[in-house]
């Protein structure tokens, strides 16, 4: 087994949070496929020996969720939702601009190792649609000009932040905040938009206000 | 006209409202304190009151799953927090965790607190790092200021709550695949009974709520079952987060009473894009049947929509208008299900490949009317067939979809839906961002 005596402290780490090692294999995963760039087999091997499983067992695992990598992938993993909500009211024609842009399809790398583009499932955010993510940071209310102008400015190494949420860092960046979540970013940006405020804002414009005691309401 | 009513979403235009001060300005974790000077069963006994009734779908009622779990059983309780929403159309529990995360943590500590479970989790789908990260934080903070960790707040009562990232697997949503993924295991559902509250996660008693749900939890404790019951109806008391999505002129979120209707929330939305007609529109998820123009004035409620042949689900509506094929609509729907399917029962995994492979020949203009027919049979054959409910969800939109538009998949057994419906004139944005 070829990990460092960093990693297997932080693995031990992930295992410490849980009263079962075992459920500690999902978020060593996300840390290893964070280090490797996917899921490799001695990645496999230190999670399967942390969480006292076999290496099939834990393959098993990695094989059975679609975030976990099994071969590299790009610097930065650029999402589309195509189901149905986000892909009928534009999501469709931004996968096909960003496909042609990018020069590959579904689950693909560009070949200098930027880009992998997936045509991903809903989001949960619905209400901002087309969305788009970039490392799983939303992108939120995109066009088509406008997600391959994301991508253009990734190229170039410019600052691009997400619409609600911090700069856009790397997948691998991403990937570890899975694995250890607190990562100093929650108040980067503005993750609470006119959208979410939508009701909120109508309410108090119109005086609308929820009763606060049972009498109130009478 | 029936008034929108923020609660759960009062405070979300304080930017500081994620944090523990800005949390605490508003009043926050003062209905902790009351909480731990009762008696569990006490509060028990006061969500069952409220009538309030879980918010991921199902609608149960909460007071009464956790009465379920046996008391002074020597078993070690557990709290889960369903916070994996990835229904489509369903857009409401990640707002929430990113906006107010100490409404959540808060809710999490009474509901562990009632139950009597020291180890609660919440389970968050891995897509979205800005919620995860947000809950994190507040873990830490209420950690920090003693709100989480030993004797809470001098009670004696010990918890510990972590936070786990999901990695891509819609039917971990589903309670029990939950659990095993949250072991370690890979998501599959398991057969029930027995129930999570008698053998849950690790074989022990567990509680699985939605995080709207544990949201509620705070307010209830906090202003009573009086206060919260104003709220809604008899059968479905109290305040929703909704989503409102689609072809509407302000997709938002809009927080009002159980009982409005759809009507009313499109009025709050702006009304439809461009002022088109509502062609189909769901009540909460992609797993509901479908309804019409003539249901908007169903009120939203959990009795009412069954009334009306479909469920309130999440609670999120997504709106379409007539620019939208429902066959292309119920098609990508059904290869969502056929991706999702765990695999694990024959009728879901096969059934999903059946019914997407012929859907998608209507989507191209050649379907057949003996197909429409063969569709039903298989929709038949698979709902209520499977362990769980991915089964039902996926032969639900294509009999909905039939039921009120049998003449589009007529048409699609001769014309492909694109030549039917452009697909430019569906999209939200034109002209030169469309390019």
């Amino acid at each position: 087994m070829s990990i460092s005596e960093t990693t297997r402290a932080q693995l031990e780490e992930l295992v410490a949070r849980y009263p079962r090692p075992r459920s500690a294999l999902m978020p060593m995963l996300h840390l290893m496929q964070s280090l490797d760039g996917e899921v490799t087999p001695d990645g496999i091997d230190a999670c399967a020996e942390l969480a006292g499983v076999s290496p099939a067992e834990a393959t098993a695992v990695a094989s059975f969720y679609t975030m976990y990598r099994r071969s590299p992938g790009g610097a930065h993993h650029i999402g589309v939702c195509i189901n149905t909500l986000c892909g009928l009211l534009g999501g469709d024609a931004v996968y096909e601009a960003l496909s042609e842009r990018l020069g590959v399809g579904h689950d693909q790398t560009t070949p200098d190792g930027r880009f992998t583009l997936e045509r991903i499932e809903c989001q949960a955010a619905c209400t901002h649609a087309p969305v788009m993510t970039v490392d799983w940071e939303f992108m939120d209310d995109v066009t088509p000009t406008s997600a391959v102008d994301v991508v253009d400015r990734l190229e170039r190494g410019e600052t691009v932040r997400s619409t609600r949420g911090p700069v856009i860092r790397t997948w691998r960046d991403t990937e570890r905040s899975l694995a250890f979540p607190d990562d100093g970013l929650a108040a980067e940006g503005t993750p609470v938009d006119a959208k979410m405020l939508a009701g909120l804002s109508l309410a108090k414009e119109r005086g609308m206000a929820a009763p606060t005691t049972a009498q109130e309401g009478r | 006209m029936t008034p929108l009513t923020p609660v759960i979403t009062e405070h979300w235009d304080d930017p500081e409202l994620f944090t523990l001060a800005g949390y605490r300005r508003h009043g926050g974790y003062t209905a902790l304190a009351s909480a731990l000077k009762q008696d569990p069963d006490a509060l028990i006994g006061m969500v069952k009151d409220s009538g309030l009734r879980g918010r991921g779908g199902a609608g149960f009622p909460t007071g009464l799953k956790w009465s379920f779990v046996p008391q002074n059983d020597g078993k070690p309780h557990y709290l889960v927090v369903n916070a994996d929403e990835s229904e489509p159309g369903a857009c409401k529990d990640i707002p929430i965790m990113i906006a107010n995360p100490h409404s959540l943590i808060e809710g999490v500590i009474i509901t562990s607190y009632a139950i009597r479970a020291n180890h609660a989790f919440i389970y968050i789908r891995g897509e979205v790092p800005e919620a995860i990260r947000r809950v994190a934080l507040a873990i830490r903070e209420a950690r920090e200021a003693g709100l989480i960790g030993r004797d809470i707040a001098g009670s004696g009562f010990d918890l510990d709550v972590v936070v786990h990232a999901g990695a891509g697997a819609y039917i971990c949503g589903e309670e029990t695949a939950l659990l095993d993924s949250l072991e370690g295991f890979r998501g599959q559902p398991r057969l029930k009974p027995p129930f999570p509250a008698v053998a849950g996660l690790y074989a022990s008693p567990t509680v699985i709520n939605n995080v709207e749900t544990i949201c509620n939890i705070p307010y209830i404790v906090g202003r009573g079952v009086e206060w919260f019951r104003q709220f809604g109806t008899e059968k479905s008391p109290g305040f929703k987060v909704f989503a409102v999505s689609g072809h509407v002129n302000r997709p938002g979120i809009y927080e009002a009473p159980l009982g409005i209707t759809m009507r009313e929330l499109l009025d709050y939305a702006g009304g439809m894009l461009d002022g088109r007609d509502v062609k189909f529109w769901l009540p909460g998820g992609s797993s509901v049947p479908l309804l019409t123009a003539d249901h908007l004035d169903v009120p939203m409620t959990y009795e009412a929509m069954a009334e009306a042949g479909t469920m309130l689900g999440t609670g999120t509506p997504m709106v379409f208008n007539d620019t939208v094929s429902v066959v292309k609509a119920v098609t990508r729907w059904l290869e969502f299900y056929k991706h999702e399917s765990c695999g694990k029962c024959t009728p879901c995994r096969e059934g999903t490949y059946f019914i997407t492979g012929t859907l998608e020949r209507f989507e191209h203009g050649h379907g057949s009317e003996r197909e429409m027919e063969t569709l039903v049979d298989l929709c038949d054959q698979i709902a209520g067939r499977s362990f769980c409910a991915l089964g039902d969800a996926a032969a639900t939109p294509y009999p909905s979809a039939l039921k009120y538009f049998r003449d589009e998949f007529v048409a699609a057994t001769t014309t492909p839906v694109d030549e039917q419906f452009d697909p430019a004139s569906a999209y939200v944005f034109s002209g030169a961002a469309a390019r």
